[in-house]
């Protein structure tokens, strides 16, 4: 008797693709999920009448009504006046400046100290453990405070403080020189920029495939980018570097940064480089003993094993924990509203004070906020499944 | 046969120190030039802090052109930077509590003494400490308004740990299930709170909570903030809780139910033992991380430590000094972070070493 195969669905349907996805007990988590509808939708209505009640309409039609607060600094342009949409922007401007800022200083910093933690010096390596227990041991909002307090008893710009005649503070903030580049359109230097991105990814590639050959391709990328320096000096181009100077009463020139921002930014580097400095440490001493000294034996030298050898591994191991440090320092930088510098979460505050859109400025906040990390952790797991998992299955 | 232990050999400490420091040219260089960079940095700090200092005294002595740091301001606002507003004349309420709170630690921290006995007695303690600071028992009633400094600081902590554990257990366990609706509410849940600052559950907290509440219920503000805090902590211990789920081999299960256990009793006896223990260091570093960050409440207008520190400097007869102030909290802070911190590194070295034997 022969049997005959039918030939069968080609994989399971969405009904029962669904029902395995429910699980156990599809009854009851409904009724989980309904209960929870029913709670939001419950707050959610008493919230809308306490909103009645005080004669306020939820929604976000008050972003575009006048904000009438002035900002104390701003990267976008604004002025009191101008919508609350635009306040807000400015917001999300200065805390992008923040942490951008942040991270980049941080990652020099805590680089730095990670590599003076394994130096092998003793003193170097216990100041530098010190200063890691003390900041990584006492409260960020308290670092805060206290660089708020150390720049505001600083002198006033006449006596200011100065290091090599080019770094000056005073309770007025903190100037730093400048490069400021002339002659040179947006539309030029935003693709070199872009440019120099992508340059800087490649050549971290070739580093992380540890290949060998890398270096003419460092040369090359090098002689481009002078010979770009060239081209573009022809075509007009000036670059001036610009030191603030005593003129006065104030400090003239350079950059200045205002008391807040400095306060915020010197605080959040800090606290960032301390955690920074014990992702490269551990990072690096992730990798084994035996890789170092099979390295020696084949007869590299020091940097070499460094830069071929240990580096590409430990870098599998710090990249994902640094990107998750900068998404604290960003989240971080939250703190601003407790020092007076104006970010996303103190312009919404201010925001909920004068329009009593409490509800709105909040979920601002955590649209913004979550945006940011979701993006990140999105970028983390494509990060996992292209680096670490394949490096995991080559082992 | 008896086994004769041999210590490893350990050089004299000057030697150890001089290969350190002096090993060689280059690490002589370096150990000079960080020695220079350190004074320059310590040294101006030193200056204000010991040597400049004014140890005792008034605020007018304080004032002078060259005094450093004002310790005297510590010695006379003590009592206010660790208890806040809390009448004068009761103070021993929140002393009584802070110390009989740091003893339980003490003891809940020693490995012997761990068992589920200790879950009343935190929870006795809890509910003591609470009646003591709102005066009952016929003793004068307290505000919670009027309570601050350290009893804030530790209690909110304690609090926030010990109420976000039975939620944050529940949330790892539906994130590992294979329920699908409990799985996303779950997920959803935890990555929104780890994904938003702190401040913005406490703005929630502080500014909608009343709000979302029917008209006429109210929650204390206090009561509020624990809340929060205990919601946000709860995410992060759940990601916490499920890295120990994870490390519970998937045989341990399958034994546990092909021997008859139920699903609850594989995972109160083998499942939840098991992962616990391998997070319980992670545990005391997020509890750790607790205690600091319960700091953002100075940010809403609640009076912990380092709020009624920085309270502290605007009393009119001791105007302005902040840095001191925020020294002494930070002082604190470490002295209880620091210890924690410690004993989690001991605490894993033990237990790693007693899983291996």
């Amino acid at each position: 008797m022969t049997r005959h195969i039918q030939p069968g669905p080609s994989g399971p349907g969405l009904v029962s693709r669904l029902r395995s996805w429910i699980g156990p007990l599809p009854l009851q988590q409904s009724l989980v999920f309904i209960g929870v509808l029913l709670l939001f939708a419950f707050l959610g209505q008493n919230t809308a009448d306490s909103m009645h009640r005080t004669g306020l309409t939820p929604g976000f039609a008050f972003l575009s009504h006048q904000a009438n607060f002035e900002i104390g600094e701003s990267l976008l342009p604004y002025s009191a006046g101008d919508s609350y949409a635009r306040a807000l922007a400015a917001g999300i401007a200065n805390t992008v400046k923040v942490a951008i800022f942040g991270c980049l200083l941080a990652t020099v910093l805590g680089v730095a100290l990670g590599i003076a933690r394994l130096s092998g010096n003793l003193l170097l390596a216990s100041f530098v453990h010190a200063y890691v227990e003390l900041l990584r041991n006492t409260p960020l909002l308290l670092q805060l405070f206290l660089w708020s307090a150390i720049i505001h008893a600083l002198p006033p710009p006449r006596g200011a403080y100065t290091f090599l005649g080019s770094v000056y503070l005073s309770n007025r903030g903190v100037y730093v020189p400048s490069i400021s580049v002339d002659g040179l359109s947006v539309a030029i230097w935003l693709p070199s920029v872009v440019l120099a991105i992508f340059a800087a990814l490649a050549i971290a590639r070739r580093l992380l495939a540890g290949s060998a050959l890398y270096l003419p391709k460092v040369f090359g990328a090098a002689f481009g980018a002078v010979v770009c320096c060239l081209a573009l000096a022809a075509f007009g181009l000036t670059a001036s570097v610009d030191v603030p100077a005593k003129g006065g009463f104030n400090i003239r020139g350079g950059l200045s940064l205002t008391p807040e921002f400095a306060a915020l930014l010197i605080g959040l580097v800090v606290n960032a480089s301390a955690s920074i400095s014990e992702i490269v440490r551990s990072g690096i001493q992730s990798v084994k003993a035996g890789q170092w000294e099979a390295a020696r034996a084949l007869g590299l030298k020091p940097a070499q094993i460094l830069r071929l050898v240990v580096l590409p591994q430990a870098l599998r191991v710090i990249t994902p924990l640094m990107i998750s440090s900068f998404l604290d320092l960003t989240k971080n930088s939250s703190l601003a509203v407790a020092i007076g510098y104006p970010d996303l979460v103190s312009v919404a505050n201010t925001t909920a004070n004068t329009t009593g859109q409490a509800l709105e400025a909040i979920i601002i906040i955590g649209a913004v906020y979550l945006t940011i990390s979701l993006a990140v952790s999105a970028v983390m797991n494509l990060y996992n499944r292209r680096v670490v998992l394949r490096a995991e299955s080559t082992r | 046969m008896s086994q004769i232990e041999l210590a490893p050999p350990v050089a004299p400490d000057w030697h150890r120190w001089r290969q350190g420091l002096f090993s060689g040219w280059g690490n002589g260089l370096v150990t000079l030039l960080s020695l220079a960079a350190i004074l320059w940095l310590l040294l101006p700090f030193i200056r204000w802090a010991v040597i400049d200092a004014v140890w005792t005294g008034t605020a007018a002595d304080c004032a002078a052109e060259t005094a450093g740091a004002c310790w005297a301001f510590v010695g006379a606002k003590l009592r206010f930077m660790l208890f806040a507003f809390f009448p004068p004349l009761l103070q021993w309420r929140p002393a009584l509590v802070v110390a009989l709170t740091l003893a339980l630690l003490v003891i809940s921290a020693i490995p012997r003494f761990w068992s589920f006995r200790l879950v009343p007695l935190w929870v006795a303690a809890l509910a003591g400490g609470w009646a003591v600071m709102a005066g009952t028992l016929g003793m004068a009633p307290v505000s919670t308004n009027h309570w601050g400094g350290l009893p804030i600081t530790l209690a909110v902590s304690i609090a926030g740990l010990a109420f976000a554990f039975p939620v944050a257990l529940l949330l790892a366990l539906a994130r590992q299930s294979d329920m699908g609706i409990l799985r996303s509410l779950a997920i959803t849940f935890i990555e929104v709170l780890r994904g938003v600052p702190m401040i913005a559950v406490l703005y929630v907290a502080m500014l909608i909570v009343p709000m979302a509440l029917p008209s006429g219920a109210a929650i204390d503000k206090l009561l509020r903030a624990q809340i929060g805090v205990t919601l946000f902590f709860s995410a992060y211990l759940a990601e916490v809780i499920r890295a120990g789920l994870q490390v519970v081999p998937a045989g341990q299960r399958e034994a546990a139910l092909s021997l008859g256990l139920s699903r609850i009793q594989m995972l109160r006896l083998v499942v939840l033992p098991q992962a616990l223990r391998a997070v319980i260091p992670a545990i005391v570093n997020l509890s750790i991380g607790i205690v600091l960050n319960t700091s953002l409440l100075a940010v809403i207008g609640i009076y912990d430590l380092l709020n009624a520190a920085k309270t502290s400097a605007t009393d009119p007869n001791w105007l302005g000094f902040y840095s001191e102030a925020y020294i002494f909290a930070a002082f604190v802070y470490f002295t209880i972070c620091f210890t924690g911190s410690r004993y989690s590194l001991w605490l894993e070295r033990k237990l790693n070493g007693a899983g291996r034997a």
